[in-house]
């Protein structure tokens, strides 16, 4: 296969191993392929254990592959880089700032301008709802809301590239949903590149230009599918029958044999 | 209005009624057993006492005296107890240099340190302020240790993601959140800098209430021995509250009990 022009990001043939304590390795990731364009929005599913963590944190520079070449604009990913903004499965907010001192975090690191920084911050705090919050702490906000000034934080510091591991993995399903369809607000307005993990079949497929299933121990790519549905997407997106088809072809990757009776 | 003076009530009335039982008992039982007065002095006596200690003025000076070698030991020490322990986690070289020394001096009873520090900085209150500053040193230094090390990953994630320098690091996140681990150490080390600032009087002063107690005890005053023993409590009270005060402001984001109280 030739390196495809155009490609924002590109992981190719990379494998990853642990070692465990006693000295042995751990597969958990073998000839993995992803390319991803320019202002694409790409879901990894898979169950578990596949090592999509794993991928999502060696693209962001934050694990190193044991073989194999992840790039981003041409360039290998050998350490983190500024132009990447970072979801986590949990919200990871220093609770002893207030949500906006949260989000300026990147600000602060980067060394931005504080007044434009702060502005910014205020208009992030609006795009993700969390208008009027700012002065609160942490703690005095919902998991849902904890999640969205962790979305607001990511795009601080105006990164090309969006990635998010499982962000709503921790919410309750209506909650879910809303910040699925908020997400997808977010990005259409931002247009950034989104890497999005997630266990949810439906989530992947409403969100996503592609979905890319990942098969577990050791992890690897079994299927990359192009998910041809209309944008704007919304709820109604999910009784759309492309959107039944591909979730039932998703699905019958991960059906899995009944294990013989162990009770 | 109401509900809270019965509150008030609740809280205050049964240790006040308690303290009035004791020093009614510390007052007039002992005389029933004929314990001498002279060995157990009356609570009445000691107020005598006390009053007798100030009024040639002997109790203020003597209680700033002693405030200021615990307060000056005890900021000397856990300061630079906080300074060594950033070095100690920030370097692995500086950590296996020094590790096995602090271990083994710590293992060593520090008010043991005190007669050397009086033959070496004299008996002014510089060498009460030393042993201070060594006697508190240590439990602010293990636990500032625990702190340092003791950080989620994913926050450091975040700031790695962010290509964060090692002291953005530490002073936006491995800091603050060390801070109650800090705390912990500082509410003991502050008592433990007054036991420092009075062994140094015990061992060779002029002033301090260490200094005051001596002089008392040659007399055989033992009622005026009680008064400042009554005068040292206050002292550790004072000093306990003031780092309780600000244990409580910084660390307010790791006490959800002391804040939200009221929902």
């Amino acid at each position: 296969m030739k390196p495809s022009t155009g490609m924002l990001i590109d992981v190719r043939d990379v494998r990853k191993q642990f070692r465990s304590r006693s000295g042995t390795y751990m597969e958990a990731l073998v000839n993995t392929s992803l390319s991803v364009q320019a202002k694409q929005f790409v879901c990894i599913v898979g169950p578990s254990g596949c090592g999509k963590s794993t991928l999502l944190r060696m693209i962001a520079g934050l694990e190193t592959a044991s073989a194999g070449a992840i790039k981003i604009d041409g360039v290998s990913v050998t350490s983190p880089r500024r132009d990447i903004g970072l979801v986590f499965q949990s919200p990871v907010m220093l609770p002893w700032r207030t949500i906006l001192k949260n989000v300026l975090v990147p600000a602060e690191v980067l060394k931005l301008d504080p007044v434009a920084s702060k502005l910014r911050a205020q208009e992030l705090l609006t795009l993700v709802g969390l208008d009027g919050f700012g002065d609160r702490y942490p703690d005095e906000l919902s998991g849902g809301m904890r999640q969205r000034a962790a979305i607001a934080r990511a795009l601080m510091h105006d990164p090309k590239i969006l990635l998010m591991d499982e962000p709503f993995g921790a919410l309750d399903a209506l909650t879910r949903e809303a910040m699925n369809l908020e997400l997808l607000r977010i990005w259409q307005a931002s247009t950034k590149t989104v890497i999005l993990v997630t266990h949810s079949i439906e989530e992947a497929l409403l969100l996503s230009d592609k979905v890319a299933v990942f098969a577990p121990r050791p992890g690897f790519v079994r299927e990359v599918i192009d998910v041809a549905l209309e944008r704007p997407r919304s709820a109604a997106t999910r009784s759309d029958p492309t959107f039944i088809h591909l979730a039932e072809r998703l699905r019958s990757h991960f059906e899995v044999a009944p294990v013989a009776g162990t009770a | 209005m109401n509900n809270r003076l019965s509150m008030m009530l609740d809280r205050y009335v049964p240790p006040i009624f308690g303290g009035i039982i004791i020093l009614l008992v510390w007052e007039y039982v002992p005389a029933l057993f004929r314990v001498s007065k002279l060995l157990l002095p009356s609570p009445s006596s000691v107020v005598g006492s006390l009053w007798l200690i100030y009024d040639r003025g002997l109790l203020v000076e003597n209680f700033l005296i002693t405030l200021l070698e615990a307060l000056a030991g005890f900021a000397c020490g856990s300061v630079s107890a906080i300074f060594v322990a950033f070095l100690v986690t920030r370097s692995l070289l500086v950590e296996r240099m020094l590790m096995p020394y602090l271990v083994g001096f710590q293992a060593l009873p520090k008010v043991a340190l005190a007669p050397l520090i009086v033959v070496w900085v004299g008996i002014g209150i510089e060498s009460k302020i030393l042993i201070a500053a060594i006697i508190s040193f240590f439990p602010v230094l293990i636990n500032a240790i625990v702190g340092f090390s003791t950080v989620e990953a994913e926050k450091l994630d975040l700031m790695r993601s962010l290509v964060a320098s090692r002291w953005q690091q530490f002073r936006i996140v491995i800091f603050p959140n060390s801070l109650p681990f800090i705390f912990a150490g500082l509410n003991v080390g502050i008592v433990l800098s007054i036991t420092g600032a009075l062994v140094g009087e015990f061992i060779g002063a002029d002033r301090g209430l260490g200094n005051l107690l001596l002089q008392l005890n040659y007399n055989m005053d033992i009622s005026g021995m009680f008064a400042v023993l009554l005068v040292l409590a206050v002292l550790g009270i004072i000093l306990y509250a003031l780092v309780r005060f600000l244990h409580v402001h910084f660390v307010f984001w790791a006490k959800p009990d002391i804040r939200s109280g009221s929902n």
